[in-house]
C-alpha cells in the first residue's frame, strides 16, 4: 500500500470545517425565488384588472429597490446583496399594495424607503424589525394620504372612487343601509379581484394559489395565515350575528381590504414574524383582532386595516418569541428532580 | 419476541437524505493486515492509556500494551503481533493529538491463544467477573464517542436499571458498519446484548433500528428466535438523531432523561451494537477490543467497501484497499456526516470508535458563504432539544456568552440538525462549540479559584 | 393655535423648574477632583488599569488607593496635571509599552494544512483540526486580537495581525485575546524585535515557514547578551539595549526585523 502517494492526491487542498458535512441545500435566494413565483398570479390579476398602472407601479418599484439596495451596500462598504433576491420581493411587494393612480414619484419614495429606511438603516436583510414593504406603504400612507387612498373606478360602481370597505364604512357611519348586497355575482367579482382596492390585494384566487405554492415549498407555514384570516372570519361572524344591519357578513372580510395578500404574504416575512409554531399563532390572531378593530371602529381613520395591524405585530415580534419558547428536553424533568431535592 | 414501531417520537429531528445504498449491500471484509498499526492510547473519554511497552518490545496478538490509568479510561491492546516501532504523538480522528504505539505488525506470527481465557458458560458466571472482563477487555462505547463501557456498565447502587437498550438505529447517512454488523452477526451481538444484561441485571432488552433497516432487524429476530426472551425490537420512524441516547430512550420508552442527567437516572442503559459485538467476542472468545467494522463510503473514493479492520489503521491504507481515492477528493471524514471531524489528512489512525470514513468530492464541498440569520424558525423545528439555535448563535457571535450559558448551550450536542437545514447557512454549531468551550474554561477557572 | 404654543411652552416650563430644583436639592456630594482626574484621563475604559473604567480608576486615584501612573496610555504631562491636582510630588511615568504580534508568518511566507471553513475567529479556527497553518505556533490570522482591540491598532496584513505601535495604548487586552499566545507587551522604545514563537525545531521551522526562527544561535553572539536561547527559540530580552544593526541582514531565519 503505497501511503505516500495517497497522500498526495489528498495534498494540503483538503476543506476542514466543523461538522454536519451535508446540507439541506436550502437557502436565502431560493426562498426569497419561491415568493416572486408565488406572487406571480397576483401580478398577473393586477396587471389583468388595473393594466398600464399596475405595469407601472411594479416596474418602478423594483427598478427603485434594486437600485435602492445596490446603492445602500455599495454606500455602506459591505457586499452587494442583489443576488440574495430580497429586494426584489420588497419591491413586487410594494407595488402590489400601491393604489393604481398613484404618482410615479410617490412610487419611487415609497421604494427608497423600504430598502433604506426600514431595511438598509437595521443592517440589511435579517436585521430589519419591520417589514419593509409595509413600513413603506404606512409611510406613504401618512405622507400622502389623498393619493394613497384615491382609488381608480372598477367594478361596483363606475363613478365610485372608494373600495368596498371605505364605501361600507362611509354608509355605516352615516346609518345608512350597506351600499351593497353580497350576492354571488358580487362575491365572483371579489374572488376573482374586480374591485377597486391596491392593484396586488384585489384577486384572492390569485393570493391563494400563491400561498399553496410557499405552503407545498415549505417557505411558509400555515400557522399564520390560517390562525388570521380565522379570526377575522370568526370576529366577522360574531357581528354580523349581533347586528346584521351594521355589519358586513364574514365572505366580505375575507375577500376585501387586502387580508389576503397581508394574510398570505405580510404576516408571514419570515425575518418580522415569530420563529415557533405557537408564536406563529399568536402573531396570526394578533394581526386578525387588530385588523378587524381598526375596520369596525366607527371613528376610526383607515377602513384597511391589515397593513398596520401587521405592522404593530411585528413590534411584538421579539416578545412573542421570548414567551413562546420550546420545552427543553428535560428540563422539567430537571427541575422536579431539583425539586425532590 | 415482537416486533412493534416504536411507541413514542422525540420533537424535531430532520430526515437527510441516507445515502446508505452505496454498501448497505456490501457483505463485511477482514482488511489484509496494515504493515504498520497506529494504536493511539487516547481512543475513549477519559483519561489516555498509560503505555506499559517499550520500543523494540515484540508484542503478540491481543497483548495489553497501554493500560487504563484513572477511573474513566480504557485498556488498548496489540491488533495484532509485531514489534513497537515508536511511542509518540500522533493525530487522533477527533482532531487532538495524543501519544500513539506504534507497531510494525508481523503477517507471519502464529495466531496464537487468546489473551484472555474465554467463558463459553457466561450464563453460569457472576456478572462481577463479566464485567471484569469487560473492563480488561477495552471495550468503550463504539457508537461515538467512547465512553468506557465498564463504567457505564457499573451504575451506582441507587440508580436500579430496569431496561437495556441495544441501539442499532445508525442515523447518520453513509454508515452502514453497524447495519452490517447486525445482518452478518446477529446471533454474536445478541448473545453480547445478553450478557451486558446479566452484567446490568436489568430486567427488559429493547432494541431500536431505524425503519429503513429492516433486513438488520429480521436477522436480529431470526437470532433472538433460538433465544426465546421478553425481548422486543422496535422500528424507530427514519429520523435523525434517533441513534441519540436520550432521544432513544424517550422514543422507545417514553422516558424523558433530566437536563444534565444521565440514561441511568431513568432506570436505562444505552448500548451500541458493535459494543454488544465486542463484549461477546471478549468474554466468549477471550479477545480483547482491538477491531471494528468501518464503512468507506463517498463519491470520492474508487471502491466504496464496509471493513472489518485493527484498530490502529491508516486511513490511508483503508483509503488504498478501498480503491484509492479520487483526483477530486475535497473533504475526508471521521464518522458521519453529521458528527464526524473533517480530517487535515489521510495520515490519522482509526480508532475503537471509528464508525466510518467518508470521501466527499469538491462538488459536495462548495465554500459557500453565511449570511445574517433570516429568522425563519427552521432550526428551531429540528433543534431536538427544544433549543433556540437562531439566539444561540447570535448570542454567542455578539460574545453574550452568559446569555448563551442562561439558554442552555451546555446541553447542545451538536447534532447539526440546525446547521443542516439553515438556509442562511450559519455555522451555527461552531458558534454553539465555541460558546461551550468559552464556558467550560471559565467553570474551569472557577473551579481552581475555588480551591486556592 | 395659541392653546397649542401656551399648553407646549407651560408644560416645557414646569419640566425645566423641576429638574432645575432637583439639581439643585437632589444632587450628590461628590468630590470635584474626581471629575478632574477622570477628564486628564485618555477615556478609553480599557481597563489596563485593573478599574472598572477611567471614572473609577480617578476615583481610587482621588481616594489614594491607586498611584496616578497605572494608566498606559496617558502621557507625562497629563500625568504630571494630575498630580499637581492632586497636590502630590510629580511621579515618574512607567516606560510606556505597546503589543507586538510575534509572528510575520504571512499567507505567502507560510504554509497552512488545509482549506478552513468556518467562522473568522481565531480560537474557534484553532479547535478545528489544530488549526489551519501548519506551523503550531504562527498566527492564525482570524482577527480574534482586532475585535479585542479597544483602540482600533490592529490590522490583518496578508493573513497575519499587526499591531501599530503608534495607536496602541497598552491595554493588553490582544494579548490575553490570543489563542495562540504569541502577543508580547514590549517598551515602545524598542525597534528591534524576533517576530516568530515557533518553539518547534528548526528542521520543522524551515518546512512550515520562510520567516521563523531556526534556533541557529548567530543573532544571541552578535547581540551580546540582549538575546538569549528558550530551548529552540531566539528571545529579545529587553532589559538589555539592543543596538546591534546587522542584525536582520544576519538571521538566516529572516525573523529579526527593525521596524
Amino acid at each position: 500500500m503505497n501511503t505516500e502517494q495517497q497522500n498526495t492526491a489528498a495534498g494540503p487542498e483538503l476543506v476542514v470545517g466543523v461538522s454536519p458535512h451535508i446540507h439541506s441545500g436550502a437557502s436565502v435566494e431560493r426562498i426569497m425565488l419561491d415568493v416572486v413565483i408565488a406572487l406571480l398570479p397576483a401580478v398577473a390579476a393586477a396587471l389583468y384588472f388595473f393594466g398600464l398602472n399596475a405595469a407601472r407601479l411594479i416596474v418602478t418599484c423594483v427598478a427603485t429597490c434594486l437600485a435602492t439596495e445596490w446603492i445602500c451596500r455599495r454606500l455602506m462598504g459591505r457586499n452587494n446583496t442583489l443576488g440574495d433576491f430580497s429586494a426584489l420581493v420588497t419591491g413586487l411587494l410594494l407595488a402590489l399594495n400601491l393604489p393604481p393612480g398613484l404618482p410615479t414619484w410617490m412610487a419611487i419614495a415609497g421604494g427608497v424607503f423600504a430598502i433604506a429606511v426600514a431595511k438598509q438603516v437595521f443592517g440589511g436583510l435579517g436585521y430589519n424589525p419591520f417589514n419593509p414593504a409595509l413600513a413603506a406603504r404606512a409611510f406613504l400612507l401618512i405622507s400622502f394620504t389623498g393619493p394613497m387612498t384615491t382609488w381608480s373606478a372598477s367594478c361596483i360602481d363606475a363613478t365610485s372612487t372608494a373600495t368596498p370597505l371605505g364605501m361600507v364604512k362611509e354608509a355605516f357611519k352615516a346609518g345608512a343601509p350597506a351600499p351593497f348586497a353580497m350576492d354571488g355575482g358580487l362575491t365572483l367579482d371579489f374572488l376573482l379581484g374586480n374591485m377597486n382596492g391596491c392593484i396586488g390585494e384585489t384577486s384572492a384566487i390569485a393570493l391563494l394559489i400563491g400561498a399553496l405554492y410557499l405552503l407545498y415549498r415549505r417557505v411558509i407555514t400555515w400557522h399564520i395565515p390560517v390562525a388570521f384570516i380565522g379570526t377575522v372570519a370568526i370576529y366577522a361572524a360574531i357581528l354580523h350575528a349581533v347586528n346584521p344591519a351594521a355589519s358586513m357578513p364574514v365572505h366580505f372580510h375575507l375577500l376585501t381590504g387586502g387580508l389576503m395578500l397581508g394574510a398570505c404574504f405580510m404576516a408571514t416575512d419570515m425575518v418580522t414574524t415569530p420563529t415557533t409554531a405557537r408564536g406563529r399563532l399568536i402573531f396570526g390572531v394578533g394581526c386578525g383582532l387588530l385588523t378587524m378593530v381598526l375596520r369596525t371602529v366607527k371613528t376610526g381613520a383607515y377602513p384597511e386595516g391589515v397593513s398596520f395591524a401587521i405592522l404593530i405585530m411585528n413590534a411584538f415580534t421579539p416578545l412573542i418569541n421570548r414567551a413562546t419558547r420550546h420545552r427543553i428536553f428535560g428540563a422539567a424533568e430537571a427541575a422536579k428532580r431539583e425539586a425532590r431535592k | 419476541m415482537k416486533v412493534s414501531p416504536a411507541p413514542f417520537l422525540f420533537r424535531g429531528g430532520i430526515h437527510p437524505p441516507d445515502s446508505k445504498t452505496a454498501t448497505a449491500a456490501l457483505p463485511l471484509k477482514d482488511l489484509p493486515l496494515p504493515a504498520r498499526l497506529e494504536v493511539s492510547t487516547s481512543q475513549h473519554l477519559g483519561a489516555p492509556a498509560a503505555p506499559c511497552v517499550a520500543v523494540g518490545d515484540r508484542v503478540t496478538a491481543g497483548q495489553l500494551i497501554a493500560k487504563a490509568s484513572g477511573f474513566i479510561s480504557a485498556n488498548v491492546h496489540a491488533p495484532a503481533a509485531g514489534t513497537i516501532a515508536a511511542i509518540r504523538e500522533a493525530p487522533t480522528p477527533t482532531g487532538r493529538t495524543a501519544t500513539a504505539i506504534i507497531i510494525e505488525t508481523d503477517a507471519d506470527a502464529p495466531a496464537g491463544e487468546p489473551p484472555y481465557k474465554p467463558i463459553p458458560d457466561w450464563r453460569e458466571q457472576a456478572p462481577r467477573s463479566l464485567l471484569d472482563r469487560v473492563a480488561e477487555a477495552g471495550i468503550v462505547g463504539m457508537g461515538g464517542a467512547g465512553f468506557p463501557t465498564h463504567v457505564k456498565l457499573s451504575p451506582p447502587g441507587d440508580k436500579p436499571i430496569d431496561t437495556l437498550i441495544l441501539n442499532g438505529a445508525e442515523c447518520e447517512p453513509f454508515l452502514n458498519s453497524d447495519n452490517r454488523l447486525l445482518i452478518e452477526r446477529a446471533e454474536q451481538v445478541w448473545e453480547g446484548c445478553q450478557i451486558i444484561r446479566r452484567i446490568l441485571g436489568a430486567g427488559t432488552i429493547r432494541v431500536a433500528i431505524e425503519d429503513n433497516k429492516r433486513e438488520a432487524a429480521k436477522a436480529l429476530a431470526a437470532a433472538m428466535e433460538s433465544a426465546p426472551d421478553d425481548a422486543h425490537i422496535h422500528l424507530l420512524k427514519t429520523l435523525y438523531p434517533q441513534g441519540s441516547e436520550k432521544q432513544q430512550i424517550y422514543s422507545v420508552t417514553g422516558r424523558t432523561v433530566p437536563m444534565g442527567g444521565l440514561p441511568m437516572d431513568v432506570g436505562c442503559v444505552v448500548e451500541n451494537v458493535a459494543t454488544a459485538y465486542a463484549v461477546w467476542d471478549a468474554v466468549v472468545n477471550g479477545r480483547p477490543l482491538t477491531a471494528r467494522a468501518i464503512t468507506v463510503t463517498g463519491d470520492a473514493v474508487n471502491t466504496p467497501t464496509n471493513w472489518f479492520a485493527p484498530v490502529g489503521t491508516s486511513f490511508a491504507d483503508l483509503v488504498a484497499a478501498s480503491g484509492g481515492a479520487r483526483d477530486n477528493l475535497a473533504k475526508l471524514i471521521a464518522g458521519g456526516p453529521m458528527m464526524g471531524f473533517a480530517l487535515p489528512s489521510l495520515e490519522v489512525a482509526m480508532s475503537k470508535t471509528s464508525s466510518g470514513l467518508l470521501l466527499f468530492p469538491r462538488e459536495c464541498v462548495r465554500p459557500y458563504r453565511s449570511m445574517a440569520c433570516i429568522n425563519c424558525g427552521r432550526c428551531v423545528e429540528a433543534c431536538p432539544l427544544g433549543l433556540m439555535p437562531n439566539e444561540l448563535s447570535q448570542a454567542a457571535e455578539a460574545d453574550d456568552i452568559d446569555e448563551a450559558e442562561n439558554r442552555h448551550v451546555m446541553d447542545c450536542f451538536e447534532c447539526g440538525a440546525c446547521a443542516y437545514v439553515c438556509p442562511a447557512r450559519r455555522p451555527l454549531v461552531q458558534h454553539m462549540r465555541r460558546a461551550k468551550a468559552v464556558i467550560t474554561q471559565r467553570r474551569r477557572a472557577a473551579a481552581q479559584q475555588k480551591k486556592t | 393655535m395659541i392653546t397649542s404654543i401656551l399648553v407646549v411652552s407651560g408644560i416645557g416650563l414646569v419640566c425645566g423648574v423641576a429638574l432645575a430644583l432637583g439639581a439643585r436639592y437632589l444632587s450628590v456630594e461628590e468630590n470635584p477632583l474626581i471629575g478632574t482626574v477622570t477628564e486628564l484621563l485618555l477615556g478609553a475604559n480599557c481597563g489596563a488599569c485593573g478599574y472598572a473604567g477611567c471614572g473609577g480608576y480617578a476615583q481610587a486615584i482621588v481616594a489614594g488607593e491607586a498611584p496616578p501612573n497605572r494608566c498606559p496610555s496617558c502621557t507625562p504631562e497629563a500625568l504630571a496635571q494630575i498630580s499637581a491636582a492632586l497636590g502630590i510630588a510629580p511621579i515618574e511615568a512607567a516606560a510606556r509599552e505597546v503589543a507586538l504580534v510575534l509572528c510575520r508568518g504571512d499567507d505567502e511566507q507560510a504554509q497552512k494544512r488545509f482549506v478552513y471553513d468556518g467562522i473568522t475567529d481565531c480560537a474557534a479556527a484553532a479547535a478545528v483540526g489544530g488549526g489551519d497553518k501548519a506551523c503550531r505556533y504562527g498566527c492564525l490570522g482570524y482577527g480574534t486580537c482586532l475585535r479585542a482591540c479597544p483602540a482600533g491598532a490592529i490590522e490583518m496584513v496578508n493573513g497575519v495581525a499587526r499591531v501599530h505601535p503608534e495607536l496602541c495604548i497598552s491595554c493588553r487586552k490582544c494579548v490575553a485575546a490570543c489563542p495562540r499566545g504569541i502577543i508580547r507587551m514590549v517598551p515602545a522604545a524598542s525597534h528591534t524585535h524576533i517576530f516568530c514563537s515557533s518553539r518547534d525545531p528548526g528542521a520543522t521551522v524551515r518546512k512550515v515557514c520562510k520567516v521563523g526562527c531556526i534556533g541557529c544561535r548567530i543573532c544571541t553572539r552578535l547581540a551580546e547578551g540582549a538575546i538569549t536561547m528558550d530551548g529552540t527559540l531566539a528571545v529579545v530580552d529587553y532589559k538589555q539595549p539592543l543596538d546591534n544593526e546587522e542584525l536582520p541582514a544576519k538571521c538566516p531565519g529572516k525573523c529579526i526585523l527593525k521596524v
